[in-house]
């Protein structure tokens, strides 16, 4: 297979990089896909600490009952913001920023199918980001409605729930755009004989979360234009004095809001899958099943929606339906629990750092799914919605499930991104720390949540205070950890012992056949595929 | 096909999805109304119109009222349209009753009730009655006169089945028989 040295020989045949700027400029005009895939990663771990300085924040306030640090409407507005800046500006554009890497050293592309939109769909990301931080800023601050945004509340706040609005559009755009070209790229630029059956199952996890955001991502932006009509050009969707109903406003948005948790823990799926196959040192167990699982998932995922929403007043048939549906959604989940146990199955297995977090997320995220299917049930959600077993739970699945998968990514690519071996030590003492002190803050929440904490509250019952003092220490100690991670990162990026082309024995696929760290420029012609 | 050319149509495909599902999302909301409306739930006007509904009628019981007819020294004949009707407490009743003077000149009567059982008197609200006036009708006239009435929610449930009597008496007669108090 063939494979260009870029950067070192430029100027020689390569013209289009005569002009090639240097400094601050070469990011801004960028049309790499690495150089692009490394500025999303580097974005949102930005938006990780932003987003974790305000859960931060929360969790001071709830170290103990009553208000110590913060106002209640600073409070719930930390809450609704540390939601989306996770949702929208740390997990979707960390895994975008592995899509863009990975996909085209994947599949044996030389780059992304549209090289001058990647860059407009990464550059939208900072101006939403500043919006959404912006908006604290604001005359009463920014809107303390919850991630959700629902009305009335959202149609009622000061002009900061307009910044967010306009965020959420400008994050839409930018993911909307970025999947167009993850699709395209996929569907048009594979190498010869790379056929859909032969791509790894990063691929095919991101071929399908980018049509879940193709389509769903539309939906949210038309639910959050509502809301600006709504409050500025006087319609009445959601206004019940005008003949509109708020309830209309949670099916739309969780019409978005489901499929969004599958966007988010699908390429998490995509990443787990290569990384256990190759610490396993045996070809993924069930490959097709694997991607017909995920299909299924995705399909289910939009017409479960109306189980965050059991407590509106549905009739008892649509409570029914919903929930069975949602039950349906562990049996393709199973598949897949099912498919990585038994690739670990009689495996020769070695436990590197990305090894470590694949199993800590295939352990949590199981754990997560079950505190899900719990709450798929009606009858026991009228009692746990809006309740910490509700946070507990999809924290499950977002941190130990996404997160922990993109930290194990980060760790089994970083050797071809950077060329160095990082320092697997404080790797495995970053997935250790991070381990425990996720359980210390987030297991003792399904505790609260079956006693009856409320979530969004800033104050509480004097016997939630042991859990909420656990779960508060837990949270610093999780916050300081992703610090020695980044302390990681730059070590790595920096120097280490060099890395070779394929750094892991068991490590299958194009992308370990370019030097270590990636060229420039890879696959200009295209490898065969056998 | 070129690689571009291909890259560009499912470019336009994608973004036309894109379109769409952001026009879904507008098209949700009259579809919300429609699914609302043929399912039943969440009908603001449907439970408007509920409660327009009478709901001091009592549907759990029914009465049965017999309706009976006499005249006295008249020349008129006398029926109610209907003899019997089966009647909920609380409930609005019209039952309309047929007079006609066989004389060829006018006679002018008036009607005085009875109940049987005498205590349901107290339970027979009427709104509407030609007991309550005089009727005066010409030579072989024929009138069809209401009474609207409501049988209170309270009456006793012993009480199954009553009578409602009328006669017509001949006012000039009666008068008489009063010794002219009728000034």
């Amino acid at each position: 297979m063939a494979s260009i040295p870029g950067h070192a020989d430029a100027g020689h045949g390569h013209e289009h990089e005569h002009h090639h700027p240097t400094g601050f400029m070469r990011w801004v005009t960028t049309t790499n896909h690495k150089d692009i895939g490394s500025m999303y990663l580097w974005f949102s771990f930005a938006m990780f600490l932003v987003g974790g300085v305000m859960a931060l924040v929360i969790r001071a306030e709830l170290f103990k009952p009553g208000l110590q640090f913060v106002e209640p409407e600073f409070f719930n507005q930390m809450t609704t913001l540390h939601g989306l800046i996770m949702v929208f500006g740390a997990i979707m554009p960390a895994f975008v920023g592995f899509a863009n890497w990975q996909i085209p050293l994947m599949i044996g592309a030389s780059d992304m199918a549209f090289a001058r939109m990647n860059n407009w769909s990464f550059w939208l990301l900072p101006p939403a980001g500043t919006l959404l931080v912006l908006s604290l800023f604001m005359p009463g601050g920014s809107g303390g409605v919850g991630w959700t945004l629902y009305p009335p509340l959202s149609t009622q706040m000061g002009i900061g729930m307009d910044f967010m609005i306009f965020a959420v559009h400008i994050l839409g755009m930018s993911s909307i755009m970025g999947s167009i070209n993850i699709v395209t790229t996929i569907l048009n630029m594979r190498a010869p004989g790379m056929t859909l059956m032969k791509m790894p199952l990063f691929c095919w996890t991101w071929l399908i979360t980018a049509y879940l955001v193709i389509a769903v991502m539309p939906v949210l932006a038309g639910a959050v234009t509502m809301i600006l009509c709504d409050r500025h050009f006087g319609t009445s969707f959601f206004n019940a004095a005008g003949g509109g109903d708020p309830v209309l406003y949670q099916h739309v948005f969780w019409f978005f809001g489901h499929p969004e948790v599958y966007i988010i823990a699908i390429p998490a799926f995509g990443v787990v899958s290569q990384i256990i196959p190759a610490f396993s040192r045996k070809p993924l167990f069930g490959y097709a099943s694997m991607v017909y699982a995920t299909s299924s998932i995705a399909i289910l995922s939009f017409i479960v929606w109306a189980h965050h929403m059991y407590t509106t007043g549905m009739p008892v048939a649509g409570q029914l339906y919903f929930m069975y549906a949602t039950m349906l959604i562990a049996i393709p989940t199973g598949v897949k629990v099912f498919n990585w146990v038994a690739t670990l199955y009689r495996g020769s297995l070695s436990f590197e750092a990305p090894m470590l977090f694949s199993l800590g997320f295939l352990f949590l995220f199981t754990l997560g799914g079950f505190s899900g299917l719990v709450l798929s049930m009606t009858a026991v959600d009228v009692q746990l919605h809006d309740t910490y077993y509700v946070v507990a739970h999809f924290h499950y699945v977002m941190v130990a499930g996404a997160l922990f998968s993109a930290f194990g990514g980060v760790y089994y690519w970083l050797p071809k991104w950077t060329g160095h071996m990082y320092d697997e030590g404080l790797a495995k003492l970053h997935f250790w720390l991070s381990l425990i002190f996720f359980n210390v803050t987030f297991f003792v929440q399904h505790f609260l949540g079956l006693a009856g904490m409320p979530r969004r509250i800033p104050d509480y019952a004097p016997q939630f205070a042991e859990f909420n003092m656990i779960s508060s220490i837990g949270a610093f100690g999780f916050g300081l950890t992703q610090l020695l991670f980044l302390y990681v990162v730059i070590k790595c990026i920096k120097g280490g012992p060099k890395a070779a082309a394929k750094p892991w024995d068991g490590a299958e696929g194009l992308e370990w056949t370019v030097p270590s760290p990636a060229p420039y420029h890879t696959f200009e012609t295209p490898p065969v595929v056998k | 096909m070129t690689v571009l050319a291909q890259n560009s149509r499912t470019l336009q495909r994608l973004a036309l999805m894109a379109v769409v599902m952001f026009g879904f999302g507008f098209a949700l909301v009259p579809f919300y109304y429609r699914i609302c409306e043929a399912l039943g739930v969440n009908n603001l006007v449907g439970r408007a119109d509920a409660s327009v509904r009478n709901t001091q009628v009592d549907y759990s019981r029914s009465v049965s009222v017999e309706f009976d007819t006499n005249t006295r020294d008249l020349p008129w004949t006398f029926r109610a349209l209907s003899n019997v009707r089966s009647i909920h407490p609380g409930e609005l009743v019209q039952v309309d009753f047929e007079v006609r003077n066989q004389r060829g000149e006018a006679v002018t009567g008036q009607a005085i009730p009875s109940f049987s059982p005498a205590r349901a008197a107290q339970y027979f609200h009427k709104l509407e009655c030609f007991c309550f006036e005089r009727q005066t009708l010409k030579a072989g006239e024929r009138r069809v006169m209401p009474v609207v009435f409501v049988l209170d929610r309270s009456i006793p449930s012993e009480l199954g089945t009553v009578t409602l009597s009328y006669t017509f008496f001949d006012v000039p007669a009666a008068d008489a028989a009063a010794g002219g108090r009728r000034s």
